[in-house]
């Protein structure tokens, strides 16, 4: 009996360039960071700035990800995304202005418990609502991307104008809770306590993200239907099941990402979630549909440039994020992360 | 007759008569119904009728959804009201103005088509969207040369004010305002037609094809990038076209009332209730709407004034929420009518 003859494949390694071009998305944040510090200079204004531009990019991340897998999974483009935002920020404001003896009280436990409740509120309720949306809205059109469209952008200014009928036409302002006000001191700058908060709050959300999309069961099937629906399905699995959770996690989190940015802002109006569906538009655009990865590194690319620009030249910052959309399409005109398709 | 219709005929004897009035309305609009509000209401028409034909010919016939032609109509109002101001009183300021602004809408939407058109028809619809929306708000901050949110007022020519008294005619008074409006009246008539020549020619044809089927017209041997880029174009410099007669009309241009998002979904409403992929769908959207617009909101407000004492239904019936309402008929009309008035015209002859 011969041995079997030697079969030791050797590869290619790849160049310090091609590998360095391969993981560009994920330095291009870091990257910026540092451009930024260079800019700026003054290292207090940039700590600052970055933690701005962060708690700004993670807000909006909670905002994208259900956009972009709902894309992804079932080739579903929402344009009424954004109501789900305003809802969001109405309901869990409301909860909160409910709760005022338990924000004006100088105890973390009660504004934190105050907080949680209105978070809850809000999804439970976006949730609810976005049940309602994909059953009377989406699901008649589905597969014909120029009726979703119009019908989203529909649904959106009818819930919208709901919002007005509800809460009356009239911005309403909030104060943060208590512990949650004023800002720490590090290294000579003052960083507002909500942002660190926001950014904690979104790193540990996306790292549950992704945990849940790697390893457990359902994130697998979400995985899989995002690369190759039609062979998920073959396999036994009712992705349109799949995709109703989706959907409603997703608009969960627009809920969530609407009570936090009207937290961050300190006054929430209806039309506010139609103002964060353009950056949000913007995110899953750049970094490639159907990507949560791609729109994770989006989001923080828009939430920093937009931060550091409005202080290097405030004229510039409505531009900067069309510019910094136009520079990575040119780049990569799928995207940064494109979500590879079996077809 | 047929010739200048470039062979699309109406097709169902109820919408040519609808059609007729329609023209002979607008045609005469200064010695039927005299007087400012409703030659306003008519001009206002008009305009809306090429506005919405233009948008036409990218939603029905391209099959392209855009966010952004508001701006590109503001771009030729602008252009209008920049030159006015800046070139003083007179029709060479009005002829600059309106070339230069059709010529900047062109180069915009190609640029918008180049990005995103070449990877994917939907990126279109988003990345107009946030376009748009950025073009709104630098409108509004960069006050020094768009004067901000309370818009420009400059002086057009004085044939076409109404300081220009011509004399009466059947009883009614003529004067600069009426040139001015058959100025925008034939102006109008001139793009539908052209519209209309556009979408019937054999590059007409090419783009409902790719409409229906964008792989196997790219497998004939069509580019499906450059149809869809020109047609961008052509809408867009329509569209600006359209403000630049609508800011002779006005005198006056500001966010609200060329910009605004409302004014885009004023668009889509009445492109969708006429009928997509229908030339004829934009003057009956247009007309329609229009018309429910200047009066109804005054019958709505006396509905909430009638049930006041009833729990949420006056805020329902609200002038203010008057934009809920075209939501609502707005969902129904996509699910339910997606081919319109024209189209159900046309199937129940």
């Amino acid at each position: 009996m011969t041995a079997a003859p030697d079969h030791t494949p050797t590869f290619a390694r790849l160049s310090v360039g091609e590998q360095l071009a391969k993981m560009m998305p994920v330095l291009l944040v870091p990257l910026l960071v540092v451009l930024g510090f260079l800019a700026i200079g003054a290292p207090s204004s940039w700590l600052t700035l970055t933690v701005s531009g962060l708690a700004m990019g993670m807000m909006i991340f909670i905002m994208a990800s259900g956009l972009t897998l709902v894309f992804g999974l079932m080739d579903v483009i929402n344009f009424g995304h954004g109501a789900f935002i305003s809802v969001g920020a109405f309901v869990g404001i409301s909860v909160l202005l409910a709760l005022a003896g338990w924000t004006e009280a100088p105890s973390l436990i009660l504004n934190v418990l105050a907080v949680m409740l209105a978070v809850i509120a809000a999804m439970i309720v976006t949730g609810a609502l976005g049940w309602g949306f994909e059953r009377i809205i989406v699901r008649p059109v589905y597969g014909a991307h120029l009726k979703q469209i119009l019908v989203t952008v529909g649904g959106l200014i009818v819930i919208e104008q709901l919002i007005h009928v509800v809460w009356g036409p009239e911005e309403i302002f909030l104060t943060r809770p208590e512990m949650l006000k004023g800002a720490v001191t590090f290294a000579g700058a003052a960083i507002e306590k909500y942002r660190l908060l926001a950014v904690v709050f979104g790193l540990i959300l996306f790292v549950a993200m992704r945990l849940v999309f790697r390893r457990t069961k359902v994130g697998l099937i979400v995985r899989a239907g995002v690369e190759n629906g039609e062979m998920v399905e073959a396999l036994g699995y009712r992705l349109r099941v799949v995709f109703i959770g989706v959907f409603i996690a997703g608009s969960a989190l627009a809920g969530l990402g609407g009570v936090m940015w009207g937290l961050y802002q300190e006054v929430i109006t209806a039309g506010m979630g139609e103002e964060m569906m353009i950056l949000v538009f913007i995110v899953v655009i750049i970094g490639g549909l159907g990507s949560v990865e791609g729109a994770f590194i989006g989001a923080l690319l828009v939430g920093l440039l937009q931060n550091y620009v409005a202080f290097l030249a405030p004229k510039l910052a409505l531009v900067s994020n069309i510019g910094l959309m136009t520079a990575i399409l040119m780049w990569r005109p799928q995207g940064m992360m494109p979500v590879v398709k079996a077809k | 007759m047929l010739h200048l219709l470039s062979g699309d005929k109406p097709r169902s004897v109820v919408l040519t008569i609808i059609l007729l009035v329609i023209l002979i309305s607008l045609a005469f609009a200064p010695f039927l119904f005299p007087g400012v509000r409703s030659l306003e209401t008519a001009a206002r028409i008009c305009i809306f009728i090429v506005l919405v034909a233009s948008y036409d010919l990218l939603l029905g016939y391209s099959g392209i959804v855009s966010f952004a032609h508001t701006m590109f109509f503001g771009l030729g109002a602008y252009g209008v009201a920049l030159s006015s101001i800046h070139m003083g009183r007179g029709y060479d300021a009005l002829i600059v103005g309106t070339v230069l602004g059709a010529i900047a809408a062109a180069a915009l939407a190609w640029l918008i088509a180049l990005f995103s058109l070449r990877v994917r028809a939907i990126f279109f619809a988003m990345i107009t969207l946030a376009v748009a929306s950025a073009v709104a708000v630098l409108v509004s901050q960069l006050s020094g040369l768009t004067g901000g949110e309370d818009g420009l007022n400059y002086k057009i020519p004085r044939d076409l004010t109404p300081a220009n008294r011509l004399g009466e005619f059947l009883g009614v008074k003529v004067n600069g305002k009426t040139l001015n409006y058959y100025l925008v009246f034939f102006g109008s008539a001139a793009l539908f037609l052209l519209l209309l020549r556009v979408v019937n020619s054999p590059f007409g044809r090419v783009l409902q094809a790719i409409r229906e089927n964008d792989f196997r017209a790219e497998a004939v041997g069509y580019r499906v990038v450059w149809y869809r880029t020109v047609a961008t174009c052509l809408s867009a410099a329509t569209a600006a076209l359209a403000g630049s007669l609508f800011a002779i009309w006005l005198r006056y241009v500001g966010p609200d009332t060329t910009l605004s998002f409302e004014i885009m979904l004023d668009i889509l409403l009445m492109v969708v209730i006429g009928g997509m992929g229908t030339m004829y769908g934009a003057i009956l959207g247009a007309t329609l709407f229009v018309l429910a617009q200047n009066y109804l909101q005054t019958l709505m407000g006396a509905a909430s004034e009638a049930t006041h004492s009833l729990p949420l239904v006056p805020h329902l019936l609200d002038p203010d929420r008057w934009l809920l309402w075209l939501g609502v008929l707005f969902v129904l009309s996509v699910y339910f009518f997606p081919t319109g008035i024209v189209g159900r015209l046309r199937n129940g002859r």
